[in-house]
């Protein structure tokens, strides 16, 4: 009988099975797809969207998303009123073009070419230039270009690009939910299952660890971190990591406790292998499922946790930003410009839901019965 | 008229594409008993939970349940409640999980009391008590306020029997009311249920997978495979004139044939002088209590091609022997020698290499396979860690020999444990244990989750493999039919003690002692 040869649907082993059927599943690849297109976008967005993300624009204070290009026609002249007052000069024969805007500047004294300068300064209008004068300098005539600005996610009330600003957060806030969770799933799946395979006095004692790791009050924790090793990203890691394992240890460990208990651990070990194997071979693999769907959710919290942490000033500081503290800011002026909650909120929930939906596609991947 | 008439009772689940009942035809008189027999997945199941309108969502019903005039397939919840519970109890195979471990079964049997005949709690409580009495619970009144896990197992099964009659039903539904009891204890909850009907008037639908209850029991028999009813009648006459084949099949699922003699001078594969099991009593604050005594003091000599069967209702210390012999307990004392070597005292490494020698088999085929190892991995794995030097292919092909061994087709060995049948699972088991060429293999209740006809081909397989490799047994079982049929000797044990040894037929058809006789008495083993 040549049972080699027969092909048979399910011949491999866990793992492989796992991918292959994952790479061959229309929700998981979707889910992939998001996530791929959010690091994707992330990376190389802020390069594409015009604007550096810690640009303040204080003509554009608030503006709300849109895809028409700033300023608005209208929106001209009280710029150039205003622009005229702090050069403490009167702007008179103004033609506005799409592109440009003339005018002549007048004054009771000699007008200084330098206040010419206000207008580069300003985010409405480029580099100024003299066209000629008049009055012995009285009436200055100049034509300045339009500074033409578009603002697909709107700004935020300093004026910073809000799309510029969100993907740029992203790349922190994506970077550590994934490499902090990833650590916390490495660190928790292996203490925990081995805290339960062993049980007894070690399960004990490694357990009791983790009390002592839990009751350290989180701030407390972190502000020490800061004060040994001073302020710096790599720290939120750390700090966030050191805490994200205990819940992940303790999940997996009532796990592994249940699956110690059954006839197959005890056959295996009938068979005489060693602990390691046992941990390997049958407690890992068979407490999976719970591990996956947790962790999904771990990246979230992970974000969310950054943002307090930075709210305490222990985390990320302005100019750079993270989701987590974008949406927070966003939370703030909620009434008066939604979209700065809307914006990063959308980032992050797209996330979730694409992590989400990748964890369940997994947990069902590696089901043996499905 | 019948109080219970099914016609044409179908149940599919499209998802699935099963259809577990098919044209159902059944009736069933007021205080009648009607016995369903049939193997696991024949349905019998489903019709219980049809009648009681608790088959899951995704099941499509069709053809009708009538119930004393009511036609009950698609009755919506008021008027189904009026019904089931009231006029319908039912009675579960496990009445650990069917009770509520957060609630006194006083508190339990009162609930249908107050929600079906709008009894007051004091009323209702009253009436739990009497009911407890009815059912044949010592002590009635004391045991309201007891929680389930402080009741045994045929206490906790009498519970919940009071729980059904509590509504004073016209038809009680037991399904396999006794599977999960011992057997002295199946008797009693069988004698029960005779006289509650005789006494009520109760009509009685017993289901259950073992012949031999339904004789004692039941006026007429149906046997249902693969959700037909492939013949019904009399009882006595089923069992003296069966007709169809199934049915034959069925009564003729005992295990016959009697196990050969060891050969003169087998070298002694296992000796165990004063091995006990005591495992450390509840701790309390600062003290612990006196430890419990599962195993006391057992004596045991194997020899090769030998069976030794070891006998007694749960709780005797059976598994905790045998895990104490294959060095798996880490409460056992006492001294073990297998072969030529002495494992008292080895610590877990050096036990390691020893292992291949001693092999178990467990009882729960569902649990003892590692679910996401595929079956030629479960069976190859010993290999892995005795003979490291061998490829993945040669250990493939070793899984794929052991397959042929235990009668699989080799070609199944890809596919997960889930795939495979409870009979099938428990050959991949034995797989396991052979793969390794062991001398000595422990058996903890191998066949006991296992249908009659399923555990007769087991049963065949392992005196095969027996014979083929000289294996010792260490058979460990509550049903004495199994052990007549392969064990040279027999150990009865009560409580930790071994109560009576001796050759197996002199033991099973002249017990000298009184628990012996008691437990071949309710055995009812039939003359083989």
């Amino acid at each position: 009988m040549s049972a080699a040869a027969t092909p048979v649907e399910d011949g491999a082993s866990l793992l492989a099975r796992a991918r292959r059927r994952l790479a061959g599943d229309r929700p998981a690849r979707a889910g992939m797809a998001i996530l791929a297109l959010l690091a994707l976008a992330c990376l190389l967005g802020p390069f594409l969207t015009g604007h550096p993300y810690d640009r303040l624009h204080y003509d554009y204070p608030a503006t709300r998303p849109s895809l028409s290009l700033y300023p608005r026609p209208d929106a001209v002249r009280p710029a150039l009123d205003r622009l005229a007052l702090r050069m403490r000069v009167r702007a008179e024969d103004v033609a506005v073009t799409p592109e440009a805007v003339r005018l002549t500047l007048v004054a009771d004294k000699p007008v200084d070419p330098r206040v010419l300068t206000f207008f580069a300064r300003s985010d409405t209008f480029g580099e100024a230039r003299i066209l000629g004068r008049a009055e012995d300098g009285r009436r200055l005539t100049v034509e300045a270009p339009l500074r033409r600005l578009r603002f697909l996610a709107g700004t935020d009330t300093l004026g910073r690009d809000l799309l510029t600003r969100t993907l740029v957060a992203g790349r922190l806030s994506l970077a550590l939910g994934l490499l902090a969770t990833a650590v916390a799933l490495g660190i928790g799946v292996a203490y925990g299952a081995l805290a339960g395979t062993l049980g007894g006095r070690i399960d004990a004692a490694m357990m009791r660890l983790v009390d002592i790791l839990y009751s350290l009050p989180f701030v407390f924790f972190v502000i020490m971190l800061v004060v040994f090793f001073g302020r710096s990203v790599a720290l939120i890691f750390v700090a966030v990591g050191a805490v994200e394992w205990l819940d992940m240890a303790r999940i997996v460990r009532a796990e592994a406790q249940a699956i110690r208990r059954r006839d197959y651990v005890r056959a295996a070990e009938a068979l005489g292998l060693s602990t390691a194997a046992i941990l390997r071979r049958h407690v890992v693999p068979n407490l999976l499922g719970p591990v996956v769907a947790f962790a999904a959710l771990m990246v979230p919290r992970v974000i969310l946790l950054e943002s307090f942490l930075s709210f305490l000033g222990l985390g990320v500081q302005e100019p750079a930003t993270s989701w987590g503290v974008l949406i927070a800011d966003g939370a703030r002026s909620l009434e008066s410009a939604p979209w700065m909650l809307v914006v990063p909120a959308g980032f992050l929930v797209s996330t979730l839901l694409a992590l989400t939906l990748l964890g369940e596609r997994l947990r069902v991947a590696l089901d043996v019965r499905a | 008229m019948s109080l219970l008439a099914l016609r044409g009772l179908t149940v599919r689940y499209e998802r699935a594409g099963v259809t577990a009942l098919d044209g159902l035809d059944l009736d069933l008189a007021r205080g009648e008993t009607l016995a369903l027999v049939g193997e696991s997945g024949s349905g019998k199941s489903q019709v219980a939970l049809a009648v009681t309108g608790l088959l899951p969502p995704q099941a499509r019903v069709s053809g009708s349940v009538r119930f004393d005039g009511t036609e009950l397939t698609g009755l919506k919840r008021p008027a189904l409640d009026r019904i089931r519970g009231a006029r319908i109890g039912l009675v579960f195979q496990e009445p650990m999980t069917a009770l509520d471990p957060l609630f006194t079964v006083g508190h339990q049997i009162a609930l249908p009391l107050r929600a079906h005949r709008g009894m007051s709690r004091r009323q209702a409580a009253a009436r739990a008590g009497e009911l407890l009495g009815l059912v044949g619970l010592r002590d009635a009144a004391a045991r309201l306020s007891a929680f389930p896990h402080e009741l045994s197992g045929g206490e906790r099964q009498r519970v919940m029997i009071a729980m059904a009659l509590a509504g004073e039903p016209d038809l009680l539904i037991a399904d396999e009311p006794t599977t999960a009891l011992d057997v002295t204890v199946q008797a009693q909850i069988l004698a029960l249920l005779a006289d509650l009907k005789e006494r009520l008037g109760l009509a009685l639908l017993f289901i259950t997978h073992d012949l031999r209850l339904v004789r004692r029991i039941a006026e007429r028999t149906a046997v249902l495979r693969a959700g037909r009813l492939v013949e019904t009648g009399p009882t006595g006459r089923l069992f003296s004139d069966p007709q169809a084949p199934e049915t034959r099949d069925l009564l003729a699922a005992e295990p016959a044939g009697r196990k050969g003699p060891v050969p003169e001078g087998a070298p002694v594969v296992l000796e165990a002088r004063g091995v006990s099991v005591a495992y450390p009593g509840p701790r309390r604050w600062l003290r612990a209590d006196a430890p419990r005594l599962a195993v006391a003091g057992i004596d045991l000599t194997l020899r090769a091609g030998q069976t030794l069967g070891i006998v007694g209702e749960s709780g005797s210390g059976k598994s905790s022997l045998g895990r104490a012999v294959l060095r798996l307990e880490p409460a056992a004392h006492g001294l073990v020698r297998f072969e030529d070597r002495d494992l008292t005292g080895l610590d877990r490494a050096s036990l390691r290499p020893l292992r291949r020698g001693f092999q178990p088999v467990f009882q729960d085929p569902m649990g003892s396979l590692s679910p996401r190892l595929t079956a030629g991995e479960i069976v190859a794995e010993g290999l892995r860690v005795h003979e490291p030097h061998l490829s993945a292919a040669d250990r493939d092909a070793r899984a794929a020999e052991a397959f042929r061994e235990v009668r699989l087709d080799p070609a199944w060995r890809h596919r997960f444990p889930h795939a495979f049948s409870g009979g099938q699972r428990q050959r991949i088991a034995i797989a396991r244990a052979l793969a390794l060429r062991p001398r000595l293999v422990v058996l903890d209740e191998p066949t006991s989750a296992l249908d009659r006809t399923v555990q007769r081909d087991i049963v065949a397989l392992l005196r095969d493999l027996q014979v083929a490799h000289g294996l010792a047994y260490l058979f460990i079982s509550h049903d004495l039919a199994v052990v007549r049929a392969l064990a040279d000797t027999v150990l009865v044990l009560r409580d930790g003690r071994a109560v009576e040894r001796g050759p197996t037929d002199s033991v099973l058809e002249r017990p000298r002692e009184a628990y012996t006789r008691a437990l071949v008495a309710a055995a009812d083993l039939a003359q083989a």
